[in-house]
């Protein structure tokens, strides 16, 4: 499984106040933490609050690739400010995200093309969030079919489902986990598949319960990657005992150990 | 048209473990060896880097064999009596690079000598025979605690593999090959779990993973060499893929297997044949190292080894 640690969020109240105030230390402090919990790359995002997103990514790039040189996710719905992202990056890059519509792809995977970047295609549209899973599979085809078009690696593109909160969509779950499935299926070499994890317990008591129960199934369904807080212990504990099931690393009685060291 | 090969890319790589230290490295070794360090499955040359071959080692004790087939013994003479002439022998005659020397003689059914006597047939042993040396314990966990840290200190600096290590008995020599600076044999019953459970609960004592070497415990041809065979293959699939608990070479001890078979003892011939066969087999599932008795099986698998290096670069 490929995690992304999602922690550095203009969001959160401590990364909003270190954008304003410049502190490096609390960004760089936030990285060093996710990769040391097992995160393989970082969501940077500036969140809806930045006054200024067009300065605020290019310095969360520079300051995190200073103490990291995990790949960094550009993490933001303008494709100016992932553009401002790119061209500061040293370390590899994930573009989050494009859409479904053509006015998004036709500006994004170009520029992916252009900084050798992997790219999230999300399957949402101007036309609303989908609402059951042929409608996901609709919009991945799209997505798909614009890449191919493109020239751009079906191998670099990591297909999102959009996940729901439990308590506003509870009858999506299922084809959420269904589309994880099916999106491999639908071209040869298959796209990676990815979720934005905590989306699924927004709002909800229990979260971390619900987080770690739902990844478990994803998991099973074959999602190869997820944005996630990799500092939740027993969420990255309960993310190796599903992969040692479904037989991805060979059972010893310190797994848990074993998947750190690896 | 030319069918193209398939070939896998591999993010794992084995670890690269070396054996002896030469005066410049701060022991007295004539020459040290690596092994390990390959990029693909075992021999397949064009899909990733094969550095090391195998190696063979003769096993030597520190008494005069007891258990050994008449076979071998011919093959050595009286001279295999006294474990120094022994050992001269491996190397002069045989052109042995490696030794593995079995403290049989500390065994409390096979002369039960004392961790000082132990120690100081090692000192003996290392200003007389100068190649890289493999020592091991006589299999005895209790009497093992006591003599091994003693031989291992004897050889300090001399960057030995020292075995072995159990999963119910390695915190003792665990210790001992990390003051004195060699790496160590972890030993798992053909169980790729306990294998991958030993190696974690090592470094977890602060043994670098890079010096550890698995034996899988291996049976002969006929007695279990598959399960052998298949144990090696699952633990490089799992270290070529990134398992890093899982990529140390591995050491085989073919002679004490082989010569143990019904078949082995039939016929002289059909003796050398059978460690020659079980040798060359492990060879193809990723034996590092081979523990050999039988000089002529010794030469087989050695040309066999150059052969197959020199159809692959």
């Amino acid at each position: 499984m490929f995690i992304i640690g999602e922690l550095i969020n203009g969001m959160y109240a401590n990364i909003a106040s270190a954008l304003k105030e410049r502190n490096k230390k609390i960004v760089q402090d936030c990285a060093r933490e996710q990769v040391a919990a097992g995160a393989d790359a970082l969501d940077l995002s500036c969140g809806t609050a930045s006054k200024n997103p067009l300065l605020d990514m290019p310095w969360l790039v520079e300051t995190v690739q200073e103490v990291t040189d995990k790949p960094l996710c550009l993490d933001s719905s303008k494709p100016k400010v992932i553009e401002e992202g790119l061209k500061a990056a040293k370390n590899k890059t994930i573009i989050n995200s494009t859409t479904a519509d053509r006015e998004k792809l036709e500006i994004l995977v170009p520029l992916a093309k252009k900084y050798n970047s992997k790219l999230i295609g999300i399957t949402i549209s101007s036309k609303g969030i989908p609402q059951n899973k042929d409608q996901r599979l609709e919009l991945a085809a799209q997505i798909l079919d614009y890449v191919n078009e493109a020239g751009f690696a079906v191998s670099d593109l990591y297909l999102d489902p959009i996940v729901m909160p439990v308590n506003v969509a509870q009858d999506q779950m299922k084809d959420i986990l269904e589309a994880i499935a099916e999106f491999k299926m639908l071209c040869e070499p298959a796209p990676q598949t990815i979720i934005g994890l905590s989306n699924i317990s927004q709002g909800a008591k229990h979260r971390s319960l619900i987080n770690r129960t739902f990844l478990t199934m994803a998991v099973a369904s074959g999602l190869d990657s997820a944005i996630l807080d990799p500092k939740d212990k027993e969420l990255m504990d309960t993310l190796i005992a599903a992969e040692l099931i479904l037989n991805k690393n060979i059972y010893c009685d310190s797994f848990l150990d074993a998947y750190r060291k690896k | 048209m030319e069918t193209p090969l398939v070939l896998e890319k591999w993010p794992g790589v084995i670890s690269t473990v070396t054996i002896g230290a030469t005066a410049q490295e701060g022991g007295t070794r004539s020459h040290s060896l690596k092994i390990g360090g390959q990029s693909s499955m075992p021999l397949l040359f064009k899909e990733g880097a094969n550095p090391n071959k195998p190696k063979l080692a003769f096993e030597v004790w520190d008494v005069a064999p007891s258990d050994f087939d008449e076979e071998v013994i011919k093959a050595f003479g009286k001279e295999i009596n006294d474990p120094l002439v022994w050992a001269e022998i491996c190397v002069n005659k045989f052109k042995a690079e490696l030794l593995c020397l079995k403290m049989q003689g500390t065994h409390p059914d096979f002369g039960n000598k004392s961790p000082e006597e132990a120690a100081k047939f090692v000192s003996a042993f290392l200003s007389k025979v100068k190649v890289p040396l493999i020592i091991t314990g006589s299999g005895d966990d209790s009497k093992d605690n006591l003599v091994m840290p003693a031989c291992s200190e004897a050889a300090k600096k001399e960057r030995c593999l020292v075995g072995s290590a159990v999963q119910d008995n390695y915190k003792t020599l665990t210790a001992s090959v990390l003051a004195d600076g060699h790496s160590i044999i972890a030993e798992s019953p053909i169980d790729i779990n306990i294998a991958k459970q030993l190696n974690i609960l090592i470094s977890d004592m602060g043994l670098p993973l890079e010096r550890i070497v698995i034996d899988p415990t291996i049976g002969a041809l006929g007695y279990g060499l598959e399960y052998a065979y298949s144990i090696m293959e699952r633990a490089r699939l799992a270290a070529l893929s990134g398992d890093k608990t899982l990529a140390s070479p591995f050491i085989c001890f073919v002679g004490q297997e082989a010569w143990r078979a019904k078949e082995a003892k039939t016929n002289p011939e059909q003796g050398i044949m059978w460690e020659t066969l079980t040798a060359s087999n492990l060879i193809q599932s990723g034996a590092d190292v081979l523990v050999m008795r039988h000089p002529k099986a010794f030469t087989n698998v050695s040309n066999y080894i150059e052969e197959l290096f020199n159809l692959g670069s």
